[in-house]
């Protein structure tokens, strides 16, 4: 989940930004010769809108697992299903009321109104029990509905993308390459893939653009995604990441070190939006 | 002021042909040369900018400033292009930064982050120096075994050492030096922020001296054992004795040095609990003045033959003065810094002590032999216990228009 404030930090951003370029034409970041990245923004739309219907049918297959009490089948999927929201982080978590319903952790919100993934991960990994968690899945099940519904709504914008991309970096630093994010699965390594991979979207999309600007930056870019594939890579057979708690403290530090070297000069996407 | 600073010049000079340039204390910070440019800047406020540029490196023969912010990197690359390229922009960047201007260029793109990290805007540069070395690893990592001088060599194991790998080694040092702590740890972020995915942190230390406005009158800074420290340095204002103690002329290190960095743990508590007399024997020297034991003045000759009535060494051979002094032949430029650390999470005491840096012209030749002395029979080990240990060859300096590292990758 993301932080309040930080949620807010980034909507407030857009909005900044956006007066910004309105009220001063000699920004040379709105320039009129701006690149058009329309096509772009179209495109990932409806990248992370199908990452969502993927994340609404599997949270679905996890939550109905939860309600028949099927506990192994809900385990297996808890993590893959995840992935799907990570990955579309960047738009999912537009929605300020809807992202702590859906991925609070434990202490993020008053016990009260503590719902969602990890509330249920608790319980199959710390009480090893579905029971008492069948109303949890429900709701569930209608967040994610309900995020569907409304992510059609988000205005993508190349500011949500650029800014995007480093957060979803940004979040792997700050609490899965910690293990604070599924600390009672430990199955933190698939969120931190797919936060890469998520990221890898974005500049993937905005490559060509950026290789007209910076050739050099988009190659080293391009270079420290491989070396945190490879990383990732060795902590994986067949779909299966390895558990948080099995890796070394070398193997944490070299992964958190690849994601900070590939954050670096991922942050310098911004350049895409100047004029040529 | 010119009478003032004169009659400074003369005090030196007097206190020189008394023969007190002899190496003192090891564990020891800024010399007693800084007396003459600190006086002369007594009372007023800590301003000024050190050159970046020039024959030698800045921060070696600098005097010492307030703080120090060190930091020991690996390299991750092994493309000598990519280091050469960062070398260049480390150039760059610290003459900036020396100027007390903010790297890069002015924040134009909002959907950016800014070039400069921003948390100096506004402060004076505080005389801040970035001081950059090499270690024995950089040449095995970038296949330049060959321009490996012999001088830069892993240290023996002395007696004692009970060296930590989080607090040791590194391939690239950054050794920043100012009178505000966040001026000096400014440089290092910044200059650390360009490496990014070419190096990483081994180990940093942030380090502290008494401040020039909490000791006006420049006297010789006091170690965490409340001990005067440094008064034996070489003068560091000397180019002579530079020259003769620091400065190599070989090859492409002509003008660069060889540093040494200990991370000295101290054992405070058990030393706030030893009793005067015997701290006293246990460094040489007076508490209250500094004085060599038995004399009044900090800067009185040391006499290691002397003895009391009883017939007993007035200066105890295994006193740290002693063994640090040896015959006097042998000399060493130290620049050291205190640091406190929080504390010791096993034994819940104070992790403080001595980031002991010294400058030299030969490792091997200097530093080695006093070290060797002083880890078989100094009394102070009992207090002290060597955590952490580096090598780095400080490279030459850089003329305007040239780069870091030129003569290495020439």
């Amino acid at each position: 989940m993301k932080k309040w404030t930080k949620t807010t930090a980034i909507l407030t951003t857009a909005v900044t930004l956006a007066a910004c370029g309105a009220e001063d034409a000699a920004e040379p970041v709105e320039v009129a010769s701006a690149p058009d990245l329309s096509s772009v923004t179209d495109e990932y739309r409806v990248y992370a809108i199908s990452e969502i219907d993927l994340f609404v049918t599997e949270t679905e297959k996890f939550a109905q697992a939860v309600k028949t009490g099927d506990i192994e089948t809900a385990k297996a999927a808890y993590a893959p299903a995840r992935m799907h929201y990570e990955r579309a982080e960047p738009i999912a978590e537009v929605f300020g009321d809807l992202d702590p319903k859906i991925d609070a952790r434990e202490g993020d919100v008053p016990e009260e109104e503590w719902t969602g993934y990890h509330r249920i991960e608790k319980g199959l990994w710390i009480d090893e029990t579905t029971e008492g968690y069948e109303e949890y899945a429900q709701q569930l099940i209608d967040d994610t509905k309900l995020l569907r519904a409304k992510v059609e709504t988000v205005d993508v914008t190349p500011d949500l993308l650029i800014t995007g991309a480093v957060d979803l970096l940004n979040e792997v630093s700050t609490s899965k390459v910690t293990g604070e994010e599924d600390r009672y699965s430990h199955t933190d390594l698939y969120d931190f893939a797919a936060n890469v991979e998520g990221a890898e979207k974005i500049f993937t999309l905005l490559q060509p653009e950026l290789e007209k600007k910076d050739e050099a930056l988009s190659a080293e870019i391009d270079a420290k995604f491989s070396d945190v594939y490879t990383l990732l890579d060795n902590q994986k057979e067949g779909d299966a990441y390895t558990l948080y708690t099995d890796l070394t403290d070398a193997e944490v530090k070299e992964l958190s070190q690849a994601i900070d070297a590939l954050a670096e000069p991922l942050s310098q996407l911004g350049i895409v939006t100047e004029a040529s | 002021m010119d009478n003032f600073l004169k009659k400074e010049v003369s005090r030196r000079n007097v206190l020189k042909a008394g023969g007190i340039g002899a190496a003192g204390l090891l564990i020891g910070a800024s010399g007693a040369g800084s007396l003459l440019t600190l006086k002369a800047s007594a009372g007023q406020k800590s301003t000024g900018t050190v050159p970046f540029y020039g024959t030698h490196q800045a921060g070696i023969t600098t005097d010492p400033q307030n703080h120090l912010y060190f930091a020991a990197l690996m390299l991750t690359t092994s493309e000598k292009a990519e280091v050469i390229s960062l070398f260049k922009e480390w150039t760059e960047a610290a003459a900036a930064i020396a100027e007390g201007k903010e790297i890069g260029k002015p924040a134009s793109n909002v959907l950016m982050p800014p070039d400069d990290t921003g948390e100096a805007a506004g402060l004076d540069a505080s005389n801040v120096t970035m001081t950059f070395g090499v270690g024995p690893g950089f040449f095995q990592k970038l296949a330049m075994t060959a321009k490996q001088p012999a001088e830069l060599a892993d240290l023996p194991a002395f007696s004692f050492d009970a060296l930590e790998e989080q607090w040791s080694g590194g391939d690239v040092c950054i050794q920043a030096c100012a009178d505000d702590p966040q001026v000096a740890f400014h440089a290092v972020r910044n200059l650390i922020r360009l490496a990014r995915g070419k190096m990483q942190l081994k180990w940093t230390q942030a380090a502290f001296q008494r401040t020039k406005q909490a000791n006006t009158e420049k006297e010789t800074p006091r170690n965490l054992f409340g001990f005067k420290d440094g008064t034996g340095n070489p003068d560091h204002t000397s180019k002579k004795a530079m020259d003769e103690h620091v400065w190599t002329k070989s090859g492409w290190m002509a003008g660069g040095t060889y540093m040494v960095v200990r991370r000295v743990q101290m054992f405070i508590e058990v030393w706030d609990r030893t009793a005067l007399q015997e701290q006293e024997a246990t460094f040489g020297r007076h508490r209250a003045t500094g004085a060599p034991l038995g004399r009044k003045d900090e800067f009185e000759q040391l006499d290691l033959a002397k003895t009391d009535e009883t017939g007993q060494k007035q200066i105890p051979a295994n006193s740290h003065t002693a063994l640090a002094h040896g015959d006097g032949s042998v000399k060493l430029l130290r620049r050291s810094y205190s640091y406190a650390d929080g504390l010791d999470p096993k034994t819940g005491s104070f992790d403080a002590g001595l980031l002991f840096i010294s400058f030299q012209k030969s490792i091997q030749n200097q530093f080695v032999p006093i070290q060797t002395r002083l880890a078989k029979n100094d009394k102070l080990n009992e207090y002290t216990i060597h955590r952490g240990s580096a090598v780095f060859a400080c490279l030459p300096g850089v003329k305007k228009g040239g780069w870091l590292g030129e003569t290495l990758f020439s």
